[in-house]
């Protein structure tokens, strides 16, 4: 890694729009720019400060390629912390072009990937899982990934877990208080006390990891399963909510197996229909296998579209099945009960189910009630679960290192069970704490021994 | 004059001693030069060796062949295991000592090491050409030439003893201090500091009421540090514990606008875990009471260490408080307690060897390096004499690793991090306390310090013998079964629940209340084997700890291992951190100036981040 080099990209999505901007970082960054870019009254992007925006055309060559808008940043005070240029181009793809080679020419280096986040990084400019959460950014693909991936950028949840590790210090002190000086006049920790503590890590670090999956499941899109018994109408619904946002439908490979997912974003946030072609084809198997393995597939599912064709059922069946579905989750799921069929639906029937919590009522062939059905889908994503004080865990490293901390305190509880010598339970304290600082980035050294002697009267 | 020696130590204290005897015993030709000879090995506070930590560093230096093991033994009036209830990590042997005794015993020691001059002398200066100690001139104008020379002058550069508004030149109470060293050093580039320490009155023992405080005896079956054949203690001095008062602490209170720590006269930093009396009162006000430990000088003597006394008020404020102490209202003191400021010179100066970094063959050891407390001193004064004897015959220094020794724990942090105030070891300090136990010191270290030539053979072939004792009687524990009605009397009385039918015998030891020396009786084909094998009480307990903490010592050992890999990343020391603008500029000025010898030294620098660390692997191409 070189990092005296001086490197360039597009910084935009590429392809043709409106548009675009390129970036140039590098101790070079401003002398590079200046000789192929030309002022108003041929100032020089080098004699001027930071934070500063200047009009003029790019010419290289003899020829003038685009007007434009630099953006100076001087080190450190950029996202890399080098000197930094932001040039505004026009979007076309020959323009995009044009000028990146015209800066190649100039002596920039085409960057490689990530290398903008990873100068950042180096320069001291981010700590790692902030550079692991613009890495998110940059990838997320829906709102509610972006806004997870922002809230992290910020240290978010990074002082969640640095109040975690404070709670942990201290009691790693009082544990070392017994240890080193336990020929002192000190009154040693109350063991009821300590599990106590311990106790209430473990649950919040098991929120934190619950976060995981959420927040990892924003990432990828929601999981939605639409069951229900054969003819309810689960083809005809999933079609209608494709159709409606072909624009937006895209396939992707799916992260458990080969399958192919459909993917439909609804306000700015993913919902992935887990392979809703399995359950087409139950239709023609005999009922029994098709619900058995029904149930398989809503085991991956976070939300549940529970189908039914109102003229063939009753209330009470319904909530069984709904009853049935939860009591076969292996996880919190929402189980939306949803009656098609309204189109030939007569009132009176349809009133039968009005017990039912968050019914929704669509025709799925006429396309009726297909926006309530997206706008339950939004209001339960939105009020439900995603709060932005919440913190998502969404980064496979740290979810690890917070499994990591957690079966160490499950060992510390164990080892007060078992009423263990206090040194022994200190080696899984510290693993604990260092598996947080590993997310933190902290460096644990003399910590405790600061701690021990500035809470009690220790030397003879 | 003088012949020219391999080895000149400067100090007779507990580091110059156990340097001297290294360096002698493994063959070099050795000069200890000292202000007074009458005070080698001279404890100037405590009368006591080992404690929590501590124990377990004098158990290392003896597994390496040092002294201060059976010196303690030979003059110990009482001995502790400490923290017997924790742990085998924390088991912590400490010894009270005869003080006159302790240092007649290592005068007489190094008297018997072949390779040992003596000359009593100050020294002022070094000789130092093309950045290269050559020697020592001393007060009278000699100078005595060397291939290399270690500094070990404790409180002595430049002391200044306070008590009250008083305040004089000296090393340690009526002995004067030295100069020269200090201003020689800091010319040639040097960087000094100034540190504090203090020590508490002694008094009358015979002035002291006993009755009306508790008493403190020994350890019923008292050990001993020294892996040899020293002898345990046949019987044993007690000490005694009391309490300051209120009306103790007001008397304290008055003499606190003359005290040289409350009035700035002190400039130096005092440890924060061994606080004089008046420190902890302002400090921790809300505390009525203190604790005292009342410590016997020796067998014979009748002066007494006031141990939690230690304070620089004046003298009759002192006097005062002390006849306040319950037990002490007829109290007649001997010496009043005093503080003292010296110079020191931040370890960071100095390579893992403890060589200084600017002047070659140059080595300092003990509380010139910032550290306090006699093992500390004492340990690195046996790894100075071990590599200023090692860098003569031109091989490669001595440099025990975190997971090895607390030595290596207690080098590593001075050269690397430094110490703002004086160190002392505690097993905090170190992260993988579970491996460096007291009872394994001589299976960690012996063998190392053999090859090197400083262990006799005599000690490398008891340690074998240990490790094929333990291993057999290991073998059969895991092998023997023991039927429900041999034990069930012994689990019963221990309160651990009944086998209902045949179980391997190391299953029971697992057992957090099973004992196996007090099951042993019960168990007919064990106790069989201990006696046919002449397995002694430590092999017993060594096998016991194997057995029982054998899952933690075995993930230690695993994360011992697998931080090596950063030990093993390697770091030149012409390495221009400098040049790396990615690193922040603590880290480059801290790394230019440290030159941590690989990543994992340089990751537990202070102000070292973890950024800085992947910076140094990207560069490095990891």
């Amino acid at each position: 890694m070189q990092l005296n080099t001086t490197i360039c990209a597009l910084a935009t999505g590429g392809g043709t729009s409106a548009l675009a901007i390129i970036r140039v970082s590098g101790p070079d960054a401003l002398s590079i720019t200046d000789k192929i870019f030309v002022g108003k009254k041929n100032k020089k992007l080098i004699h001027q400060n930071g934070y500063t925006l200047h009009f003029g055309n790019i010419v290289w060559k003899n020829e003038t390629i685009d007007e434009v808008l630099v953006s100076v940043f001087k080190q450190p005070h950029s996202y890399t912390g080098e000197h930094l240029i932001e040039i505004s181009c026009h979007g076309s793809i020959f323009i995009q072009q044009s000028i990146l080679s015209a800066l190649y020419d100039a002596g920039a280096i085409a960057a490689k990937a990530g290398e903008f986040t990873l100068r950042a990084f180096l320069n001291g400019k981010m700590d790692l899982s902030q550079a692991e959460a613009v890495a998110d950014v940059i990838a997320s693909e829906n709102k509610a990934a972006h806004n997870l991936a922002f809230q992290q950028l910020r240290g978010g949840y990074s002082d969640e877990i640095k109040k975690l590790r404070t709670e942990l210090m201290t009691f790693a002190a009082l544990i070392e208080l017994e240890l080193d000086f336990s020929t002192e006049d000190v009154e040693f920790a109350d063991r009821t006390q300590l599990e106590k503590l311990i106790y209430q890590l473990i649950v919040n670090i098991k929120l934190l990891r619950n976060g995981f999956t959420l927040g990892n499941v924003i990432k990828s899109g929601i999981p939605v399963a639409i069951v229900g018994k054969p003819n309810a109408g689960k083809s005809t619904l999933l079609n209608a909510l494709l159709k409606e946002e072909k624009a937006i439908v895209s396939s992707i490979a799916g992260t458990t197996r080969d399958a192919i997912e459909d993917v439909l974003v609804i306000d700015g946030t993913a919902f992935r229909f887990i392979d809703t072609a399995g359950l087409r084809e139950t239709q023609d198997e005999v009922e029994k296998i098709g619900i058995e393995r029904s149930y398989l597939k809503m085991q991956q599912a976070s939300i549940i579209l529970y189908l039914f064709d109102a003229n063939e059922m009753n209330s009470t069946d319904v909530e069984n099945e709904i009853n049935a579905i939860k009591l076969n989750a292996k996880t919190e799921i929402i189980v939306i009960p949803v009656a098609n069929k309204t189109d030939i639906t007569i009132e009176s029937k349809l009133n039968e189910f009005k017990s039912l919590e968050h019914l929704i009522k669509l025709s799925a062939k006429n396309n009726e009630g297909i926006e309530t059905l997206k706008n339950a889908f939004t209001q339960w994503i939105v009020s439900e679960r995603i709060k932005s004080s919440d913190m998502l865990v969404s980064n496979a490293r740290h979810a690890h290192s917070l499994e990591k901390a957690e079966t160490c305190l499950q060992a510390v509880i164990n080892g007060l069970n078992m009423q263990i010598p206090s040194d022994l339970l200190a080696t899984d304290i510290r693993a604990a704490i260092e598996a947080l600082s590993e997310i933190t980035g902290e460096v644990t050294n003399d910590e405790v021994l600061g701690i021990i002697f500035g809470k009690f009267c220790i030397g003879k | 004059m003088f012949e020219k020696y391999d080895v000149i130590v400067v100090g007779g204290g507990h580091a110059g001693c156990e340097a001297a005897a290294a360096a002698a015993n493994m063959g070099s030709k050795v000069l200890l030069v000292t202000m007074n000879m009458a005070t080698i090995g001279q404890m100037s506070c405590n009368p006591a060796m080992g404690g929590i930590a501590k124990g377990q560093i004098v158990r290392e230096i003896d597994a390496m062949g040092g002294y201060s093991g059976i010196v303690s033994d030979k003059t110990a009036i009482q001995f502790k295991m400490l923290n017997r209830s924790k742990g085998p990590a924390m088991w912590s042997p400490r010894a009270q000592n005869d003080r006159m005794r302790f240092a007649e015993e290592w005068r007489l020691m190094l008297e018997r090491t072949p390779n040992v001059d003596f000359f009593q002398d100050m020294v002022k200066e070094l000789i130092i050409e093309n950045d290269t100690v050559k020697g020592v001139i001393t007060g009278l104008g000699l100078s005595i030439r060397s291939q290399s020379v270690i500094l070990t002058n404790g409180t002595f550069l430049n002391g200044l003893i306070h008590i009250g508004t008083k305040n004089f030149g000296g090393g340690r109470s009526a002995e004067s201090a030295a100069f020269g060293i200090t201003e020689q050093l800091t010319s040639l580039g040097f960087r000094s500091g100034r540190m504090k320490t203090g020590t508490p009155p002694r008094v009358d023992g015979r002035s002291l009421d006993y009755s009306v405080m508790i008493e403190q005896p020994g350890d019923e079956n008292p050990q001993k540090f020294s892996y040899s054949n020293t002898e345990t203690l046949k019987k044993q001095l007690s000490c005694w514990m009391t309490y300051t008062s209120e009306s103790v602490h007001d008397e304290l209170r008055k003499g606190f606008d003359r005290s040289p720590m409350f009035s700035g006269r002190i400039q130096g930093l005092g440890p924060r875990y061994c606080p004089s009396i008046e420190d902890k009162i302002e400090r921790f006000a809300d505390k009525d009471k203190h604790q005292l430990f009342i410590e016997p000088e020796g067998w014979n003597t009748v002066e007494v260490y006031v141990n939690g006394f230690s304070t620089s008020l004046p003298e009759e404020v002192q006097m005062e408080a002390l006849r306040k102490i319950k037990g002490f209202e007829k109290v007649k003191m001997f010496r009043p307690g005093y503080a003292i400021e010296y110079d020191y010179f931040p370890p960071q100066q100095l390579q893992l060897s403890l060589e200084t970094k600017a002047i070659k063959n140059l080595f300092f050891a003990g509380q010139i390096n910032g550290t306090t407390g006699y093992e500390e001193a004492a340990g690195q004064g046996i790894i100075a004499g071990i590599n200023a004897h090692l860098l003569i015959k031109n091989e490669a220094p001595l440099i025990l690793k975190r997971s090895e020794a607390y030595l290596g724990v207690l080098i590593d942090d001075l050269v690397t991090k430094g110490t703002e105030e004086p160190y002392r070891m505690f097993t905090s300090r170190a992260e993988y306390r579970i491996l460096l136990r007291q009872d394994n010191a001589d299976f960690r270290l012996t063998e190392k310090s053999f090859n090197l030539g400083l262990a006799s053979q005599d000690r490398m072939n008891a340690v074998e013998e240990k490790y094929i004792k333990v291993d057999s009687f290991l073998k059969e524990l895991k092998k023997q079964s023991v039927e429900p009605n041999e034990v069930n009397e012994y689990l019963n009385n221990v309160g651990s629940s009944p086998i209902h039918q045949k179980l391997k015998i190391n299953g029971l030891i697992s057992r957090p209340s099973v004992s196996l020396p007090d099951m042993l009786p019960y168990i007919k084909g064990i106790k069989d084997f201990v006696e046919t094998k002449f397995l002694n009480s430590e092999e017993v307990e060594e096998a016991e700890i194997l057995i029982k903490y054998e899952g933690y010592i075995q993930k230690e050992q695993e994360v011992a291992n697998k931080l090596l890999r950063l030990e093993h990343i390697e770091l030149h020391s012409n390495f221009d951190y400098a040049s790396l603008q990615s690193l922040s500029s603590e880290a480059r000025q801290k790394l230019s100036a440290i030159k941590p010898k690989n990543i994992g030294q340089a990751s537990r620098i202070s102000g070292i981040s973890p950024s800085d660390i992947s910076v140094l692997m990207v560069y490095l191409g990891r």
